[in-house]
């Protein structure tokens, strides 16, 4: 079968459902934290995917925003959590339930 | 050699090479979110590493040579030592198994089955472009004329916020001034554990000189 834009969707969405998966049902924050960054990869497939097809380089203008938007979100996250771990000495979710009602 | 150029311009060779990549893309994106073998956070950065370098292949594929090279400049380079950094400055113990979430579990496969709902209905009801042989190339020298004459207040925009970023990673990390024990010598960052070793009786005097007030 030839390699559509149709193909490269899907693999995009599979990359962005495993993401979804990851982040709704793991309980570390780092691994939250990998499949958050996961999620973000797949819609830069799907963008480059279709600015490639589309003919216009919109596309990949936005995917290299995302890209940079994306390392200062891992720069403050990690830094948040490493705040996080210096007052409760955890990284699990379920830990920390100081919001809770 | 006219053969091979035949073989690489036709779409043999890219169709094989887009489902060898997905495969592989996929195959370490699951190992990231469930490994079966291992729950240690490292394990999961190592397969992000290889989803990334995959993913700059489906890249190559989709004529994204730019993006392909920041891909993995960034993500491999920079996010996943910053990840594996973090990890090992936090020392954490192997994670034991706890019982699985069913309310998360619930979640999960609700939230994945209604977005695969909605993928399936735009993709049966949008008309695809189809285009046989698409032409595009992103290639650095058309990127960056974009990226500095439509798209150059965005540019200057994200700079700022990389600028904000690096400000609010060192406010977040740098120790709290009050809950922070003092140090030994008064000064931020010299404490009883760190203080260069023999420094016992000569650092006294430097002490002393740096606390005037406390003089006898």
């Amino acid at each position: 079968m030839h390699v559509g834009l149709e193909q490269y969707l899907t693999v995009s969405f599979l990359l962005f459902a495993l993401g979804l998966l990851g982040v709704i049902m793991r309980r570390n924050l780092l691994v939250i934290y990998m499949s958050l960054e996961l999620m973000l990869n797949a819609t830069n497939l799907a963008l480059v995917s279709f600015s490639r097809f589309n003919d216009k380089l919109d596309g990949q203008v936005v995917v290299f925003f995302i890209i940079t938007v994306a390392a200062a979100e891992v720069a403050v996250g990690l830094a948040l959590i490493v705040a996080l771990y210096r007052k409760r000495q955890t990284v699990h979710v379920e830990d920390l339930t100081s919001m809770k009602l | 050699m006219e053969a091979l150029n035949n073989l690489l311009g036709g779409t043999l060779v890219p169709d094989v090479l887009f489902y060898a990549f997905a495969a592989l893309t996929l195959l370490c994106a699951i190992l990231v979110v469930a490994n079966p073998f291992s729950r240690n956070p490292v394990t999961s950065a190592m397969f992000l590493v290889l989803t990334i370098i995959s993913m700059a292949g489906l890249f190559l594929l989709l004529h994204a040579f730019f993006l392909a090279a920041v891909q993995i400049l960034v993500y491999a380079g920079a996010v996943i030592v910053l990840f594996l950094f973090v990890i090992m400055l936090l020392d954490l113990k192997e994670e034991q198994r706890r019982r699985i979430n069913a309310f998360g579990f619930v979640a999960g496969v609700v939230s994945v089955g209604l977005i695969t709902a909605i993928f399936l209905k735009c993709l049966h009801h949008t008309a695809l472009p189809v285009v046989d042989q698409p032409v595009l190339e992103g290639s650095t020298e058309a990127l960056g004329k974009l990226l500095f004459t439509q798209y150059v207040l965005p540019f200057e925009v994200v700079s700022i916020l990389l600028l904000v970023a690096m400000i609010g990673v060192i406010l977040l990390s740098k120790k709290d001034a009050k809950t922070a024990p003092p140090g030994e010598l008064g000064l931020p960052g010299i404490t009883v554990e760190n203080k260069p070793k023999g420094a016992g009786e000569t650092a006294k005097p430097f002490a002393v000189s740096a606390r005037p007030g406390e003089e006898k």
